[in-house]
């Protein structure tokens, strides 16, 4: 139970301490350490050699030593992690890429955009649907439409991504051509216009989760004493489902994307591979055909970083908005 | 969350079953989930009975068939009669679905309890490992460590070992922790008995409800990873039918066949209504109690 007593947001009032946010930022601190580790360790969890994986079965000798040393397989399994984090801290990169030459980092930064704008947009998506539908299905509590999107997860739950996105295809691309197949059109606009149907398919994924915990929420701020007092007071139900009940959502909606911004990531970059969309998807699974280990484990780390800093960033405009969830830390 | 279960732990043993069956036969969900899953199952079991078709003999002959009564759901670009592999990737698909849940969820559950009843540095060494695991999106972390691994049923199941087990390791931990404060389980502390009698005689069982209906939940995540990496061409490797594989073989036919990558789809998603419906149906009959 997150929270079995909800009221007015902010009514706690200034809490002067602030030991919750100190521990709050060394915990993301030490998960960065942790995070940072598990990344060393990624490439090292491959049976084998990596470096014969990269030159194939029949290398020559000399060949494998020189991986070695590209890789840094060569030095002592201590030395490599401290020249792994010391390339971290100093140049926030992972090395270079093997096939390319040309560092990781900037590899994954000219594919960020387009990833960072298709996951932008699908969140608005995915938040403004499910914030109707999930009002919709708590004012009317065990009527048909309350029954109809109770059911959506249980459907939609078991949805490949990558399918709901051929079918979206199939209909919106190939039967009404509305959207291009794939790829990214030219220009600011052409470029919108290509992620629309992608966005659209992250967001429909992400829906069914967002609906089904923020219609319990709600639920509970709708039976809650102080809506109930309100009630009896004569105000409006409207009114009071805009002003207080829907306020009353925010906090949760917010911490809600925050747990789910790790499959909102992971999504994406299946989903980019649909549609053909050159973001940080297609780079990672380039680099995995390519066995590109350095690039592999860039995308790994900025990934985990992107979701630990938005988890963090949450949890403290929630613990400012609302004192009370910081008794839960 | 859903409201915590709590079972009375001395519970007789005599007269459960009947009750159970009462229940079911009371949860319209869970018998429909049931019957679901079992129709799926058994036509999976019968299909080398069912079906004049092997799942993968070719006849070029009569690829891209549309459904008629020779081929149910028609054929694929070789020929080969989807029914029937479909069925047959049926097999391969829920055999690693449900093998590849065991190892996660006994570890789950065990780390769930272990961090839940003894909190302090025990707890925060296992959340840390959780917290650390959880920064990593879930497909990014699958579709590394599948790769890493191998590609094939080795590398799924070597996957969901490292990462399957978190769901349940939260879920139990957080059950754990609340009952940790309840008479009952200060009063087995009172007697003397060790921590990890305590854990599994008198936490495991009222821990156990709530991690098989996430059970149920996370196998429909599974599946659709399984079906994701074999789309991606990291899962089960060609020969062997599986509905990720089939889906990508499919695409390219999109304009022409539509339903070579729809159906397998298809089978997906009744596969999730059915655990959905089941795991629904078992959180009612647990709730009641």
């Amino acid at each position: 139970m997150m929270n079995s007593k909800r009221t007015l947001t902010g009514a706690a009032g200034h809490n002067g301490s602030y030991k919750w946010l100190i521990l709050a930022l060394v915990r993301a601190l030490i998960v960065i350490l942790c995070v940072m580790t598990a990344v060393f360790f990624l490439i090292r969890i491959v049976p084998g050699d990596p470096a014969k994986m990269i030159l194939g079965e029949y290398s020559t000798p000399e060949a494998l030593k020189n991986m070695h040393h590209t890789l840094g397989l060569d030095l002592s399994l201590w030395e490599q992690f401290i020249r792994f984090v010391k390339m971290l801290f100093t140049q926030g990169d992972t090395g270079n890429s093997i096939i390319v030459g040309t560092s990781s980092r900037e590899l994954i930064v000219e594919r960020a955009p387009v990833t960072l704008l298709l996951i932008g947009i699908a969140s608005i998506l995915a938040i403004v649907t499910a914030l109707l539908l999930a009002t919709v299905a708590a004012t009317h509590k065990d009527k048909l439409l309350d029954h109809l999107i109770r059911i959506i997860p249980a459907i939609t739950l078991g949805m490949p991504v990558f399918w709901v996105g051929i079918l979206f295809i199939l209909l919106f691309s190939v039967r009404l051509g509305w959207f291009p197949v794939g790829g990214i059109s030219e220009g600011g606009l052409g470029t919108l216009h290509s992620l629309v149907l992608p966005a659209v398919t992250i967001a429909f994924s992400q829906i069914p989760t967002l609906v089904r915990s923020l219609r319990a929420q709600m639920l509970e701020v709708l039976e809650s004493e102080f809506v109930v007092t309100l009630r009896a007071a004569g105000i409006p139900s409207r009114v009071i489902l805009f002003k207080h009940v829907l306020r009353n959502s925010a906090l949760p909606t917010l911490m809600l994307l925050g747990v789910n911004i790790s499959y909102l990531i992971g999504g994406t970059l299946v989903v980019e591979q649909v549609f053909g969309i050159k973001g940080i998807g297609s780079l990672l699974f380039t680099s995995i055909s390519n066995r590109d280990f350095p690039v592999i484990q860039g995308i790994a780390l900025y990934c985990a970083l992107a979701v630990v800093i938005i988890s963090l960033l949450i949890e403290i405009i929630s613990g400012w908005l609302d004192p009370r969830t910081k008794e839960n830390q | 969350m859903n409201t915590t279960t709590h079972l009375d732990p001395s519970l007789p043993e005599s007269g459960k079953t009947l009750s159970t069956l009462r229940q079911i036969g009371k949860t319209p969900s869970l018998l429909i989930g049931i019957i679901m899953f079992a129709i799926l199952i058994l036509l999976a079991l019968f299909i080398p009975y069912l079906s004049p078709y092997q799942p993968s003999e070719q006849n070029l002959s009569a690829f891209l068939q549309p459904p008629s009564s020779a081929h149910w759901l028609g054929t694929d670009q070789l020929g080969r009669d989807l029914f029937t592999r479909l069925l047959y990737a049926a097999r391969t698909d829920l055999t690693i679905m449900i093998l590849a849940e065991i190892i996660p969820f006994c570890t789950g559950v065990m780390l769930g309890m272990i961090s839940g009843y003894y909190g302090k540095w025990t707890d925060r060494i296992i959340s840390l490992i959780t917290d650390t695991f959880i920064a990593f999106p879930f497909y990014l972390i699958v579709i590394i460590v599948a790769f890493a691994s191998g590609a094939g049923e080795r590398g799924i199941y070597i996957t969901f070992i490292l990462v399957g087990w978190i769901v349940f390791a939260r879920v139990v931990r957080g059950l754990s922790a609340s009952f940790r404060k309840q008479e009952w389980i200060a009063s087995a502390q009172t007697l003397g008995l060790p921590g990890i009698r305590i854990i599994l005689r008198h936490l495991l069982p009222n821990v156990l409800p709530q991690a098989v209906v996430v059970l149920m939940t996370d196998m429909i995540g599974l599946l659709v990873a399984i079906v994701t990496l074999g789309y991606l061409g990291i899962g089960i490797a060609p020969p062997t039918p599986d509905w990720g594989t089939m889906i990508s073989d499919g695409q390219p036919f999109i304009t022409t066949a539509w339903w070579l990558s729809a159906v397998p789809g298809f089978a997906v998603v009744y596969t999730g209504i059915a655990l959905s419906l089941l795991g629904d149906g078992l959180a009612d009959i647990w709730r009641k109690k």
